[in-house]
């Protein structure tokens, strides 16, 4: 562990994220729902969490038009620092104390994995949208958790399975080294050596705190695997990229595969640094019309006017869905059985404008279709945040792990 | 291929030389906290903020003011260092005849509060900044490739340790700063302006932070948590070189970087760990630090 500053206050910083600042509220007669948004507000995730995926949600209200539904939504958010401990704590407090029905967003797997065990205690309901590992559809699932955007067996699957195919037939590891890292790098490894590849070794960065990843990079390089599999994310992933190129890595022919990358890290990079890499999100914003659409209304609601990634996408579909749902069953019923109202969002098809048509599979996995996209030249970008051209797609029966293969308990007979 | 420890021995070399690297970081944002420490009392956790900010600037003039890396190396530096006297006057002055402790939770307020401005206008992934021209590209050692912006880095780097340490031990000025941390009426008695030079000295040490800061932002992503990595690290580094001591914090600051590069090969999940490992040891048995006068 690395100790800064934020570790110093950890105590006296969770007291004012306690009295979470209500940051949306919907007003109507009747029942209210509080919907909690968990994440990252200050540290490497902030930009692909954050303040932005309470915008997301604040859409989703507006979109799903909660004034005149006779309820009231009130949206909290809160500062989970990326610390288990910190993320359990405001979740216990959110629902004794605020009651607060759902929480929403929760990225860094081994906060969601903290918060899902608490959801699942206190008959919550937890839709996920930004956590990666796959266990909150496989050995950790829940009959409250809904694991909305993206997960480690899908970027794997994609990212990796791509990679595989175009040759890179040996690879070494940079690994976030907690939950998520090692899920990452576990799916990843499976695929590779599936098809055939094989793992030259890996190595294990502590997660958060390492800022400088030369040292990482040039043992990656001493294997001479043909593919450095970035297993991290946010910041991590942005200065790996960085320091790659600074180390001519990528000029003497070794692939980067950005395991999980998202819009916002491509923005940070600059186009200059980050073209050419390979990468699997489940939504963009120049997708079809509908995608540009939402972006377009959802923007002036994001932290600084920035473009939307997956994760934001995922948090305003989540809450869409649940609202409907919600809505069908009737609130009092949703609000006294989170396990109640997540069965109703599996047994409803989902539908919303960044992914299109889906659905929760009972094992509370969301699916839809993952895109394969690689960054565009600086020179092929012809506008603020055209950054993809898509590579291909995988269908929506085949991005995500099959059911029987996941070990989730809700799904054996 | 040669071995050492069943490493083979281009890629230990690799690695001392990047411990050595990220070293003349640490050594160049300790030499800051200890000129400040040494000659005003305050515990500067303020330094952090301040190499981000310099960071910050360097990527600001080159964006909104089109000025490149080689002017900014001076400017931000500067810039930051102007803005440092303010705060000294405006705040930190008003501390000196007060225990450490206050001036300690004081700059780690201000700390928190340039944090979180730079991170409501700017968010946490960071900004693109790019390497200079004439630094592109990398040296084939044999061993390694080093790029050559690395290579740059720790001879700026140790270039200004050495002027700062010269100024300071060498100098006439260096000696009336000197006397005056030992006898401040005193030396006022002389015709110093001692509250002057105080402030002065608080801007020299924040420069060099910005400065460190420069040198870091083609290196790092530019974002406002930049600093807050780095501070906690670079605060064991100065205690265990011994507070105060300007050399100390040099020497400490280079060979840290070493072990802790050394421990990315051997037990990478505990290089963020090791050099507070290395603090306690050295607290238990040399309490004033390697290099410090009890």
């Amino acid at each position: 562990m690395t100790i800064n500053r934020r570790t110093l206050l950890t105590g006296a910083a969770v007291a004012p994220a306690l009295s979470a600042l209500p940051v949306g509220r919907a007003r109507a007669q009747g029942t209210t729902i509080k919907i909690g948004v968990l994440n990252d507000q200050s540290g490497l995730y902030r930009d692909l969490s954050g303040p932005s995926s309470a915008g997301a949600v604040r859409q989703a209200l507006e979109d799903f038009g909660v004034a005149g539904k006779g309820f009231n939504v009130e949206v909290l958010s809160a500062d989970h620092q990326n610390k288990p401990d910190v993320g359990a704590t405001i979740a216990r407090q959110w629902i004794d104390r605020d009651g607060v029905d759902v929480i929403v967003d929760v990225p860094t797997s081994s906060v969601a994995l903290a918060v899902n065990e608490i959801v699942r205690e206190k008959n919550k309901v937890h839709i996920n949208s930004t956590a990666a590992t796959a266990d909150l559809s496989g050995k950790s699932c829940t009959p409250n958790t809904v694991h909305w955007t993206y997960d480690t067996w899908m970027l794997a699957n994609s990212t990796g399975g791509a990679m595989v195919k175009a040759g890179g037939d040996s690879w070494f590891f940079i690994t976030a080294d907690y939950a998520f890292g090692h899920a990452l790098e576990r799916d990843t490894a499976e695929f590779v050596k599936k098809a055939g590849g094989q793992v030259l070794g890996q190595v294990r960065t502590p997660f958060p705190g390492t800022t400088d990843f030369s040292s990482f990079l040039v043992q990656a390089q001493a294997s001479r695997a043909k593919v450095i599999g970035l297993a991290n994310a946010g910041g991590d992933t942005i200065n790996s990229i960085k320091q790659a190129a600074e180390f001519g890595i990528t000029r003497r022919g070794v692939k980067l595969a950005g395991l999980l990358v998202f819009l916002t890290d491509v923005h940070a990079l600059g186009l200059q640094t980050a073209q050419g890499l390979v990468l699997t999100e489940t939504f963009y914003w120049d997708l079809n019309d509908q995608t540009r659409a939402w972006t377009q209304k959802v923007r002036p609601k994001l932290d600084r006017g920035l473009y939307p990634a997956m994760s934001h996408a995922g948090c305003y579909a989540g809450v869409l869905h649940y609202l409907k749902a919600a809505a069908d069953m009737g609130v009092d019923k949703a609000k006294a059985s989170g396990a109640d109202a997540v069965a109703r969002m599996k047994a409803m098809p989902t539908d919303d404008p960044c992914f299109g048509k889906g659905e929760i599979r009972a094992d509370g996995r969301k699916i839809h279709p993952a895109y394969l996209f690689e960054v565009k030249k600086p020179e092929e970008s012809k506008g603020p945040f055209d950054y993809y051209k898509l590579l291909g797609t995988t269908p929506i029966g085949e991005a995500f792990r099959p059911v029987a293969e996941g070990g989730c308990p809700l799904v054996r007979t | 291929m040669d071995e050492i420890f069943g490493i083979p021995a281009p890629l230990l070399f690799g690695q001392l030389l990047l411990g050595l690297i990220n070293g003349a970081f640490y050594a160049l944002l300790s030499l800051g906290l200890a000129v400040i420490f040494g000659m005003l009392n305050v515990i500067n956790f303020a330094h952090g903020a301040q190499f981000m900010m310099g960071a910050f600037a360097a990527w600001m003039l080159l964006e909104w003011g089109g000025i490149g890396y080689w002017p900014a190396l001076i400017l931000a530096p500067l810039i930051v260092g102007a803005i440092g006297v303010v705060l000294e006057k405006a705040f930190i002055s008003r501390l000196y005849k007060v225990d450490h402790l206050y001036g300690l939770l004081l700059t780690f307020g201000l700390a928190l509060t340039i944090e979180g401005l730079f991170r409501n206008q700017f968010g946490s992934s960071g900004m693109p900044y790019r390497i200079p021209e004439a630094l592109q590209g990398s040296t084939d050692l044999g061993f390694m490739f080093l790029p050559n912006y690395r290579g740059w880095v720790v001879i700026a780097s140790l270039a200004v340790c050495i002027a700062t340490w010269l100024v300071i031990e060498k100098t006439r000025l260096g000696s009336y700063l000197r006397a005056a941390t030992e006898n401040a009426p005193l030396v006022q008695a002389f015709g110093i302006n001692v509250p002057r030079m105080l402030t002065l000295t608080y801007g020299a040490g924040v420069a060099l932070a910005a400065f460190a800061g420069v040198l870091a932002a083609p290196i790092y992503s530019v974002n406002p948590n930049m600093g807050a990595n780095f501070i906690i690290t670079v605060f064991a580094v100065v205690v265990i070189g011994g507070m105060g001591s300007i050399m100390g914090s040099v020497l400490t600051g280079f060979g840290l970087g070493i072990v802790e590069g050394l421990t990315k090969v051997f037990y990478p999940e505990a290089s963020a760990t090791v050099i507070f490992v290395i603090m306690i040891v050295v607290l238990l048995t040399r309490p004033a630090g390697l290099f410090g006068r009890a």
